[in-house]
């Protein structure tokens, strides 16, 4: 019960991006039309569902203070908490880097459609923002993080379907020119933004 | 040796095309509003003026001597594993602004908190590298990097000016709505609290790109 | 050379590897006794501002040692004096993890103008990341006299407000119980009114929730202690102080 509490609350009320702005760069760049959206969404939430656990372990095993204690006794008093940075962006970088490799192999289709935004997946704030989370409000069990990090993909990939599909309305309306294209895309974010802040006072 | 010596051989450290590198992100070419890299951090740290100035220079920082050391390396690197090698350096510059924010001046790294690290994870950073400090000299990828920084700092900073004066009619901290203006105190002005969560922003930020589109109409999207 | 052969693509990462590895250690090593040290002298100095002493990181080491009399540890609703680990050094983090009966936690004992004050750590989750404080009680047990709140992460102007004196300043006189039994303060949205309530910050909900909780969750391990001091002064007669009560006072 308390899985499901946590993913829904990181899908819709934790969203990555409406409540925390996190990874708006490939956000704004790839969703002029649904399909690749859902493509880079399904992507994202795969990347998400692969590092943080990854990073959870890497973090809980090695790096807090005291970890390396399961290895030897000796090693207790080691802090190696100042490489998370690095440890985990490394991490996130190797498993994008695999992920691309694989999505060439397997769908040169959507690897077209893909294209250079596949290897900006390493920057996606959302991917190390969530690792950090899930360090920073110390989920106890692999579990926890992997149901975090699902439900934090799935809520990105809602957003930027949902974005989507309004950019594709839009290109039948009258903007004023120069809000054409990333103006009218904040706004409407924002817009969003606002509206899922509703979510935000429920407690389940 | 390299090819980086043989191609501009004898350039001024200023020359026109190298103060172009460095103005144009200014404006024409801005990170943020028209190159669209580097929104995440923007958004959360432009509620008030002082974490966007200090953000703005530490991301200032971070990209020129990153774009430096990728463009010194840039004929060592293996393609294959370059972005790896590229965000290991970012990261390292990162770690080390935060040490030595975290001991020598804490009271500013508190600030910044955990934006520090998400400058890692700043587009403009990746961005820069791959398209520019790649291709290009070590001094002509730095002033790109400040380039880019400056340009990015002055959008948080323009930001973040209008986000704190209607929000909670103050500028870096100091009061300069009049007290007695407010209802509170028998007035008719009050702060509009919207401005102080996370969509207006966004919305702030559209704002800013109207204008500068209007004004410089080649930058308008079909 | 070719740069992209297998060979060398293993031999640049592992060069680059230890390259980094030794500048960051360096770096993180080298630092270390100094970020330390603020961090040190940040904690005393948030112990006093609950008292409301203000003083800088610089001067705190030496008002610390002037006003603050005793450092105990709690333990299993029992006080001890000499812990094995000092009650400053302990780490709330850790401290919260444990269940409530099981926890281990500090009490620091402050005389300021001759009168006697009781300081207890809070921490907690914010909206971002932890959030902590120290709340301050009169020698009656359930008043507070003053509370300082930090938080590492939490939004700038929103949840941020929580360490400033338009939220702190709400809190002294408030009470922490009602009729010897006891009751936590609660977060209001705007409309706080009597002993128990403040008002939460607006746009801050999740920190403000945080901070209700966090109070709530931290103030409980030490109710006993807390209620046993208020019952002293509703029945002075009633000697049902234990001996180590005698001793702090």
């Amino acid at each position: 019960m308390e899985l499901v509490n946590l993913f829904i609350r990181s899908i819709f009320i934790e969203n990555m991006i409406f409540a925390f702005f996190l990874g708006m760069c490939s956000y704004l760049a790839v969703s002029k039309t649904v399909k690749t959206a859902m493509g880079l969404g399904i992507a994202v939430t795969f990347t998400l569902l692969v590092t943080v656990p990854v990073n959870f372990l890497v973090d809980t095993k090695l790096l807090q203070p005291g970890a390396l204690a399961w290895l030897d006794p000796s090693l207790a008093g080691y802090d190696l908490s100042f490489l998370s940075f690095i440890i985990f962006i490394a991490v996130v970088a190797a498993i994008v880097q695999l992920l691309e490799m694989i999505i060439e192999r397997f769908s040169p289709s959507l690897y077209n459609a893909l294209g250079i935004f596949l290897p900006l997946i390493a920057v996606n704030c959302s991917i190390l923002g969530a690792a950090l989370f899930v360090q920073e409000r110390a989920y106890k069990t692999l579990s926890e993080a992997t149901v975090f990090a699902v439900g934090s993909g799935v809520g990105w990939a809602l957003a930027i379907v949902a974005l989507a599909a309004i950019r594709e309305r839009l290109k039948y309306s009258h903007i004023p020119a120069p809000l054409r294209g990333l103006g009218i895309t904040f706004i409407i974010t924002g817009l969003m933004g606002m509206a899922f802040m509703s979510f935000m006072g429920i407690k389940i | 040796m390299s090819q980086a010596t043989k191609t501009e051989p004898k350039e001024a450290l200023f020359s026109k095309k190298n103060v172009k590198i460095l103005k144009d992100p200014l404006n024409e070419s801005n990170p943020v509003t028209v190159q669209v890299l580097g929104i995440c951090s923007s958004l959360a740290i432009t509620v008030k003026l002082e974490p966007a100035i200090v953000m703005g220079v530490s991301v200032l920082v971070v990209t020129a001597f990153s774009n430096l050391i990728t463009s010194m390396l840039r004929n060592l690197i293996p393609n294959r594993i370059r972005i790896i090698v590229q965000l290991v350096i970012v990261a390292a510059l990162v770690i080390v602004v935060d040490q030595i924010l975290k001991a020598y001046v804490y009271d500013v790294s508190k600030q910044l908190s955990v934006f520090v690290g998400l400058i890692i994870t700043n587009c403009i950073l990746m961005g820069r590298i791959e398209a520019f400090a790649l291709a290009n000299t070590p001094w002509k990828a730095f002033l790109d990097g400040i380039g880019n920084g400056a340009g990015y700092a002055a959008v948080l900073i323009v930001v973040a000016f209008i986000r704190e004066l209607l929000g909670a009619g103050q500028l870096y901290g100091y009061q300069i709505i009049p007290e007695s203006w407010y209802l509170d105190n028998g007035g008719w002005y009050s702060n509009n609290g919207l401005m102080l969560l996370p969509p207006m922003a966004l919305i702030v930020l559209a704002v800013l790109i109207w204008v500068q589109r209007a004004k410089f109409r080649q930058l308008i999207e079909n | 050379m070719n740069v992209n052969g297998n060979s060398y693509t293993y031999v640049f990462s592992v060069v680059m590897v230890v390259l980094v590895a030794v500048v960051l250690s360096v770096a993180a090593l080298s630092l270390k006794p100094a970020q330390d040290a603020n961090i040190q002298k940040e904690k005393k100095q948030e112990i006093l501002k609950s008292l409301g002493i203000e003083v800088t990181r610089d001067e705190a080491e030496a008002s610390f040692e002037t006003y603050i009399t005793d450092q105990l540890v709690l333990k299993g609703g029992k006080l001890e004096a000499n812990p094995e680990t000092p009650a400053f050094d302990i780490k709330m983090a850790d401290a919260v993890a444990k269940p409530m009966d099981e926890r281990e936690v500090p009490l620091f004992i402050a005389e300021r103008d001759g009168k006697v004050f009781y300081i207890i750590p809070v921490r907690g989750k914010g909206l971002w990341g932890p959030i902590w404080g120290y709340v301050s009680i009169l020698s009656d047990g359930y008043t507070i006299a003053g509370a300082t709140f930090g938080h590492k992460s939490e939004t700038p102007g929103l949840g941020a407000e929580i360490s400033l004196p338009v939220f702190t300043d709400q809190f002294p006189g408030k009470k922490l119980a009602v009729n010897g039994a006891y009751q936590s303060i609660s977060v209001r949205k705007g409309d706080a009114a009597g002993d128990h309530q403040v008002d939460g910050i607006s746009g801050g909900t999740i920190t403000s929730v945080g901070v209700e909780s966090m109070l709530n969750d931290c103030l409980q391990p030490y109710m006993s202690f807390l209620l046993s001091r208020s019952s002293v002064l509703s029945a002075p007669e009633g000697a049902a102080l234990s001996d180590t009560l005698i001793s702090v006072l």
